[in-house]
C-alpha cells in the first residue's frame, strides 16, 4: 500500500540556523506515530511543515501522492486536521461554538451531531454552553481536541480517513485525560486515520505509538518501533539522561529516569 | 420539557456562567425598531422644531386638513437638511461600527478601533493633502474633482496606515496587543503632525476645511455625499456575511485558522481593504469620529455573543443608532450652535475605553 503522507529530505532553515535537516519519512493509513526529542530538536517545525503551515526550505512533502503546496487551505483541511500547541481565544465564544468551527460549512444538523459526539468523547458535554476562556487550560485543550475531531470526521465523510497531527496534545492534561486522549487517537487510527503526535512523555509515547520518530538536533535519529527508540545509549545521547528501562506485562517498554547529567559528563 | 422547567434550566445556566444567545432575528428586529425610533426623534428636534403632528405633512405623506403656514419651511428643513443628515449619520455610524468590529476580529483584540490606532488620522491626513493640493495652483485643474477626490484620498490614506500597522504589529502569525496599540499611537502622531504642517501652510479657506476634519461634524451632509457612503456600506454589508465565518475561526490564531481551512491571507487582505474603504469614506464625509467602533461591538458581544454572523449586521445597526442619537444631541445641546460630533463620541467613548482597559488589566497582561 502506498503511503498517505510522504516527506523527502525535508529541511527548514531560518536566518542561517538549520531547524530541520533532511528528514525523510512515510506514514501509511492507520499508523500511529509519535515524534519525540529534546527541546529545540525541530519537532514542532517538522509537524508544521507536514501540516502545510510552513513551506520547507528544501525537499518535498506529498499527501495522497499530491504535493502539499498544490492544496488550497479549505481542501487541505478536508484531508488533514491539526491541533496546535497553544491556542488562545480572546473573545467569549462558548465551547460548543468553538468545537463547531471544526465543521466548516457543513449543514447545521450534521454539525450538531458531530459536535455532540466529539464533546462526549472528550467528556466536556456538560460545559458546552460555558465560555471557553473561563475554562481551565486542560479543559480548553480538550475542547480544541474535540474541534479537531469534528474537522477530521467532516473530512473523513468526504475523502475517507485522513491525517491527524497533534502538537503536544497532552501538555496541560492530567493523567486520566492524557490516557483518554491517546485512546481516542488510537480509536481513530484503528478506523484508518494516520496519526502523528509530538509527545514529551516517553512512557506515554510508548503506550501511544506503533512507531517512534526520535529527532535530535533537526535530524531523524531513530525511525522505528518502540524497542528501537528505547535504547539506553540512545536516550543518553539524545536526552542526556540515564534511565532504567523496564517492560510492562504486555511487553511495552517504560523508563525511569535516574540522573540528570550535564552534557560534558554525558559520555 | 415544560416551559417552567426550561425557564429554571436557563436561570441555572445563567448563574453558572453559561452563555445563552438571544435569537438573531429578534435582535435585528429590535435594533431596526430602535433605529427607526431614533430617526423619528432626530427628524422632529433641532433648531427648527417640527412637532410629530406636523411631520407627516412635511414628509409629504398626508395632510391633516389644517392649513399649516409653516409647511413650506418644514418641507425644506426635512428634505434638504434633516433627512440627508440623519441618513449620513446612520451610514457613517454603521461604517465606523463595522470597521471597528472587523478590525477587532482581524487583530483578535477587543481594543482595536480605526480612530484609536491612527487609521482615521491617516485618512484625514490624506484628505487634508487633497484639500490643500486641489486648492493650490498646482492642482487647479483638478479642483472640479475635489468632491470625488476626497473619499479616494481618505481611503488611500487609511489603507496605507492599516497595512503599515498590520506589518508592524504582526509577526509570525501573532499580533502583540501592546505593539499594536503603541504603533497605532505613533502612526496617529505622525499623521497628526502632517495635518499640523498642512494647517500651518494653509490659507484661511483651506484652514476652515481642514479644521472640519479634525473635529468631525455631520453638518456638511448633503444628498450627494450620501451617494459616496451608500455603495461602500452596501458592499461592506454583503462582504461581511461572506467573511463572517473566517473572522470567527481567526479567533483561534492565524495558524489554527489555516489548519481549519480558512484562506487566512485572503481574509486578511479583504478585511484590510474593507476597513480602509469604510473608514476612509466615513472620514471624508464627517471627519474623525472616534470610539464608535470600540463601544458598539463590545456592548453587542455581551448580548449576542462574539459570532460575527450576527455581530456584524447588529454592529452596523447599533452604530447607526448611536451616531443618529449622538448627532441629535450634538446639534441641540448647545443650540443654536453645534457641537462637533467627534468631541461628543470621544467624551462618551474614552471613559468607556478606560473602563474596558481596567477590566482587561485583571484578566490578561498586555
Amino acid at each position: 500500500m502506498s503511503a498517505l503522507l510522504e516527506a523527502q529530505s525535508v529541511s527548514m532553515t531560518t536566518s542561517g540556523a538549520i531547524l530541520v535537516d533532511a528528514v525523510s519519512l512515510q506514514i501509511g493509513a492507520g499508523e500511529m506515530v509519535a515524534i519525540v526529542g529534546p527541546n529545540g530538536a525541530g519537532k514542532s517545525t517538522l509537524l508544521r511543515m507536514l501540516s502545510g503551515d510552513l513551506r520547507p526550505s528544501r525537499g518535498t512533502i506529498r499527501l495522497r501522492q499530491r504535493d502539499l503546496s498544490a492544496y488550497g487551505p479549505r481542501e487541505l483541511a478536508q484531508h488533514r486536521a491539526m491541533l496546535s500547541q497553544h491556542v488562545n481565544v480572546s473573545f467569549p465564544f462558548t465551547v460548543e461554538e468553538i468545537v463547531s468551527m471544526g465543521a466548516g460549512e457543513s449543514p447545521r444538523a450534521v454539525t450538531r451531531a458531530l459536535v455532540a459526539a466529539a464533546l462526549d468523547e472528550v467528556a466536556l458535554a456538560h460545559f458546552r454552553f460555558r465560555q471557553l476562556p473561563t475554562l481551565s487550560g486542560g479543559e480548553q485543550q480538550r475542547a480544541h481536541f474535540a474541534r479537531v475531531l469534528v474537522q477530521l470526521a467532516c473530512g473523513e465523510a468526504l475523502h475517507g480517513p485522513g491525517l491527524l497531527l497533534l502538537d503536544e496534545p497532552t501538555s496541560s492534561l492530567d493523567l486520566r485525560h492524557q490516557i483518554d486522549l491517546v485512546e481516542t487517537a488510537r480509536r481513530r487510527a484503528a478506523r484508518g486515520t494516520a496519526v502523528i503526535a509530538i509527545l514529551h512523555d516517553l512512557n506515554l509515547a510508548m503506550r501511544f505509538a506503533d512507531r517512534i520518530l526520535l529527532l535530535h538536533r533537526g535530524r531523524l535519529a531513530v525511525d522505528g518501533d518502540r524497542a528501537a527508540a528505547m535504547q539506553a545509549d540512545m536516550l543518553r545521547k539524545v536526552f542526556e539522561i540515564d534511565a532504567t528501562i523496564g517492560h510492562t506485562g504486555g511487553g511495552v517498554p517504560f523508563l525511569l529516569p535516574q540522573t540528570m547529567r550535564p552534557a560534558d559528563k554525558a559520555t | 420539557m415544560s416551559v417552567l422547567a426550561e425557564r429554571r434550566t436557563r436561570a441555572t445556566q445563567r448563574r453558572s456562567g453559561m452563555s445563552l444567545r438571544p435569537a438573531a432575528t429578534l435582535v435585528l428586529l429590535c435594533l431596526i425598531a430602535a433605529l427607526a425610533a431614533s430617526a423619528l426623534v432626530a427628524l422632529t428636534v433641532g433648531a427648527a422644531g417640527i412637532p410629530l403632528a406636523r411631520l407627516p405633512a412635511a414628509l409629504g405623506l398626508w395632510t391633516d386638513g389644517m392649513a399649516n403656514p409653516l409647511l413650506a419651511r418644514d418641507q425644506l428643513v426635512v428634505w434638504s437638511i434633516r433627512i440627508p443628515r440623519i441618513a449620513a449619520a446612520a451610514m457613517v455610524g454603521g461604517l465606523l461600527a463595522l470597521s471597528g468590529t472587523i478590525m477587532q476580529g482581524l487583530f483578535r483584540n477587543p481594543l482595536a478601533d480605526p480612530a484609536l490606532v491612527g487609521v482615521s488620522s491617516g485618512g484625514a491626513f490624506a484628505a487634508a493633502v487633497a484639500i490643500v493640493f486641489t486648492d493650490s495652483h498646482l492642482g487647479e485643474s483638478l479642483r472640479f474633482l475635489q468632491h470625488q477626490l476626497l473619499p479616494i484620498a481618505a481611503f488611500a490614506g487609511s489603507l496605507i496606515t492599516t497595512v503599515v500597522l498590520y506589518g508592524i504589529a504582526s509577526r509570525g502569525g501573532r499580533t502583540s496587543i501592546a505593539i499594536f496599540l503603541l504603533a497605532g499611537l505613533a502612526i496617529a502622531a505622525i499623521a497628526n503632525a502632517g495635518i499640523g504642517v498642512l494647517v500651518f501652510v494653509a490659507d484661511d479657506h483651506q484652514l476652515r476645511d481642514i479644521t472640519f476634519w479634525m473635529l468631525g461634524s455631520l453638518s456638511g451632509a448633503t444628498w450627494s455625499k450620501l451617494t459616496a457612503l451608500a455603495p461602500v456600506l452596501a458592499i461592506a454589508l454583503i462582504t461581511c456575511l461572506w467573511i463572517a465565518r473566517g473572522l470567527d475561526v481567526l479567533v483561534l490564531g492565524e495558524a489554527e485558522a489555516f489548519h481549519s481551512g480558512v484562506d487566512v491571507e485572503r481574509l486578511k487582505r479583504i478585511s484590510i481593504v474593507l476597513v480602509s474603504a469604510m473608514t476612509g469614506v466615513a472620514v471624508s464625509v464627517c471627519g474623525v469620529v472616534g470610539f464608535v467602533g470600540i463601544v458598539v461591538p463590545h456592548l453587542l458581544r455581551l448580548v449576542v455573543g462574539p459570532s460575527h454572523r450576527l455581530l456584524l449586521p447588529a454592529s452596523a445597526l447599533l452604530g447607526a443608532i448611536l451616531l443618529v442619537g449622538a448627532d441629535t444631541v450634538a446639534r441641540t445641546i448647545v443650540a443654536p450652535a453645534e457641537m462637533p460630533i467627534g468631541i461628543l463620541t470621544a467624551a462618551i467613548g474614552a471613559p468607556f475605553f478606560l473602563a474596558m482597559l481596567l477590566r482587561q488589566r485583571g484578566l490578561v497582561s498586555l
